[in-house]
């Protein structure tokens, strides 16, 4: 029956369809709905890892023992999953293995805008590139086939704009498979210098063979136009966009498989049309490698390798008409995101910013720290740079920054890949300040379990890492706890482990308010009588206190209670009940 | 038919998603093609959010264009102002009057612009504005803004109130179907 999916829920669909049976993931927007789906089938074991590194390597254990696995994430992550990756594809596997990667263009919510294709290329893996939810199944189920035809993993390539977009499929059947049987093989699956250089050359082999696969696969589709003025070469949400401009003229050669290229297709397609033009996000890979071929292409001359693209931005690169709209003539302010009424993370932000310490940053919610009012983070990077990054900044500073600066990490984040760096600080004896912000959940990508909450991706109690044990293990001995809502606490315990001559870990602990499990304390009220306008409680940037009519106002319907504001204001206008 | 295209803009967290959910499941079920794009992850921390729903015989592109929209359905004032170029010349804006402030106004950086409504329609653009807030109070909570602006939304439709509410049992959990049904025709009996 035809419903509408999402396209990471269509992936998942596929991941069911095609008897996938293990799949382990680290989340990561815009990839993280893939294992979350895949998690609501019986008959698929699925699993947060503590990084993309982990879940890969795991993934591919479930196909070395015979079963067809799958691991997701977004595009930074396979820079964490990189180095299995690039291993596995000389090993290949036994039963089917696919990575899926979410990319991000227009940084809609990461750090960076990488093209991931050109992962593919890199590792000499192949990849496939679908379009809508549809094709989510469809090339999922594909993967399936190629990964266990050509023995290798394939990765599977999402964007924001397909994995978060709903159209219209029709699920059918899982089919069950077998168990593959494992058999040992060292040549093929220990890696070590002597066996590696025996599988180079299949994997390039491999590569050939996957080209001429390309050139006749159902996934690469040359739809004819009436017209040769104009051809398009595409590829995943930017074939939608031309579609909804070019008409029936124009000839488009869609590209489901993404690596490796068509050469002939390509050479036949260009010499079809008057004039051929790639239309891509980022970089211009298949236009690149369409220059490579000697074929004349045109591509990032007329659209950005910068942001998204969109129908009205590829319509104006190719100067066709485009749709104008009426924009007020008065400035609108902007509406950053925020750090939730409530949020735990805030009192503790506010405390490092009237400190005014120098905060080595990392992912997560409580990157919002870094803008205004609060603008308390001076560098984010990826993920566990925080823990690493202050141990250079204070070693550089030979100790003189050992005093003033804190890196803060949440708790998600910190298992990610903070704890090595946590190993370094105590290895190589820094007098770093290290903030674990432990909110009980991973808290940006919608409120995933980890390896500190206690509980699996199923919600089944598992096993709890004791933050404070484990920072102890690692060789930190002066370990802390804090409340951030208590900024008394906050303020004396950050002051003392700064001063103390060695390595610290102070654990900030309270659960992200948005947890059902939270009981909220009734909203605060303003005795408009004792507020004298001064806007202390204005300094930390929560949502539900404005300024109106010159005295402070609480919006009943955001406020958690959490009391961080009425402990800044003086004259004590900020009521309980 | 053309492609017809409603865009769903609020604040994260007002609710968007579940209108965009329903608007969907009623257009499917009356034999369109459909699209919808949602936008997860940081901006819905309190940002500004948009949906995109597409329906018509064949959908491509999941994503709505500035002067393509012909309806932009708002859930706070001042994101209906920031989405005006995206409405076609003939198009509809049904929003909720509520103010949220963002954070530049709070902090006192920037100031919410008066006489949006005003401001909208001298830009030539067709505005439906009503008080939502009270009527999803009326109905039983300020959560239930997003039904009452699809009651709104319904008065531009031909569906069925059939078909309305089928979508609705399908999209809300029972416990709270009453209230939102409630909410729906609290907005379009407003």
């Amino acid at each position: 029956m035809k419903q509408l999916m999402l396209g990471n829920e269509a992936v998942a669909r596929g991941l069911y369809e095609a008897g996938c049976a293990f799949v382990s993931s680290y989340p990561g927007t815009p990839s993280t709905e893939i294992t979350e789906c895949a998690a609501k089938y019986p008959e698929i074991y699925a699993e947060w890892a503590p990084n993309e590194k982990v879940a890969v390597e795991a993934a591919f254990g479930a196909s070395m023992a015979g079963k067809r696995s799958f691991c997701g994430m977004k595009h930074v992550g396979l820079n964490v999953a990189a180095d299995p990756l690039f291993t596995i594809a000389y090993t290949g596997v036994n039963a089917g293995m696919i990575i899926a990667v979410a990319d991000d263009a227009g940084m809609h919510s990461s750090q960076n805008e990488q093209d991931s294709r050109n992962y593919a290329k890199a590792a000499k893996v192949p990849m496939l590139e679908p379009s809508d939810a549809a094709e989510g199944i469809a090339f999922t189920k594909l993967a399936y086939e190629i990964s266990e035809q050509f023995d290798t993993p394939v990765l599977l390539k999402m964007c924001t704009r397909v994995a978060h977009s709903q159209s219209v499929v029709e699920p059918s059947e899982r089919v069950e498979l077998p168990q593959k049987p494992y058999e040992k093989n060292p040549m093929k699956y220990i890696m070590m210098p002597g066996y590696a250089k025996k599988r180079h050359p299949i994997v390039e082999a491999r590569l050939n063979a996957l080209a001429e696969y390309a050139a006749t696969a159902s996934c690469n589709r040359y739809e004819r136009g009436t017209e040769r003025k104009l051809g398009i070469i595409t590829s995943s949400t930017c074939y939608q966009y031309v579609r909804e401009i070019c008409g029936r003229e124009v000839s488009v050669l869609k590209l489901g498989m993404i690596w490796p290229l068509p050469d002939q297709l390509l050479k036949d397609f260009v010499s079809s049309v008057d004039r051929a033009v790639v239309v891509e996000e980022l970089d211009g890979f298949v236009e690149d490698y369409c220059k490579t071929l000697g074929l004349q292409v045109e591509g990032k001359n007329l659209f950005s390798n910068i942001d998204e693209l969109s129908q009205n931005k590829i319509a104006a690169g190719l100067g066709l008409p485009v749709p104008e709209g009426r924009a007020l003539e008065e400035a609108i302010p902007a509406r950053p995101p925020v750090m939730c009424a409530g949020c735990p993370h805030r009192g503790l932000y506010y405390t490092l910013k009237k400190l005014k310490l120098n905060v080595i940053g990392d992912i997560g919610c409580y990157t919002l720290g870094a803008v205004a009012p609060l603008n308390a983070v001076d560098s984010v990077i990826c993920m566990g740079a925080s823990v690493s990054g202050i141990h250079g900044f204070n070693k550089a500073n030979e100790g003189k920054t050992d005093a003033n600066t804190v890196a803060v990490i949440g708790d998600s984040t910190f298992m990610h890949s903070g704890m090595t760096g946590l190993v370094n600080i105590a290895y190589n004896d820094s007098h770093s300040t290290v903030i674990i912000l432990d909110n009980s959940i991973t808290g940006m990508t919608g409120h995933q379990q980890n390896p500190t909450t206690g509980y699996n991706l199923k919600g089944d109690p598992a096993a709890k890492v004791d933050l404070e044990a484990l920072c102890h293990a690692l060789g930190i001995r002066r370990v802390s706890v804090v409340d951030p809502y208590d900024l008394g606490q906050c303020e004396r315990v950050i002051k003392e482990e700064l001063a103390a001559p060695e390595a610290s870990v102070i654990i900030s602990r309270r659960p992200c308010a948005l947890l059902k499990y939270v009981k909220h304390k009734a909203p605060l009220h303003v005795d408009a009588e004792k507020c004298v306008s001064c806007k202390a409680c204005m300094r930390i940037g929560c949502p539900a206190i404005s300024i109106v009519d010159s005295k402070a106002k609480v919006d009943s319907t955001q406020c958690t209670g959490c009391g961080v504001c009425r402990q800044l204001c003086k004259f004590d206008a900020l009521r309980e009940g | 038919m053309k492609t017809k295209n409603i865009m769903i803009v609020g604040v994260g967290g007002q609710g968007s998603l579940l209108a965009s959910k329903l608007l969907g499941k009623l257009l499917l079920q009356r034999g369109y093609d459909v699209k919808v794009s949602e936008v997860h992850g940081m901006s819905q921390r309190g940002g500004s959010v948009v949906t995109y729903v597409r329906y018509g015989e064949k959908v491509y592109s999941p994503i709505i264009d500035t002067g393509e929209a012909d309806i932009i359905v708002s859930f706070e004032l001042l994101e209906a102002a920031r989405w005006t170029q995206y409405l076609r010349p003939d198009g509809t804006i049904v929003t909720n009057t509520q103010r949220i402030n963002p954070m530049p106004v709070i902090t006192g950086a920037a100031e919410y612009p008066s006489e949006l409504v005003a401001k909208m329609e001298t830009a030539g653009c067709r505005v439906d504005a009503f008080d939502a807030l009270s009527l999803a109070k009326e109905a039983g909570s300020s959560k239930a803004v997003n039904l009452v602006l699809m009651g709104r939304l319904s008065r531009y439709f031909d569906f069925s109130e059939e078909e309305w509410q089928q979508a609705i049992e399908q999209s809300v959990p029972p416990k709270f179907l009453e209230m939102n049904r409630k909410a729906f025709a609290l907005g379009a009996k407003s």
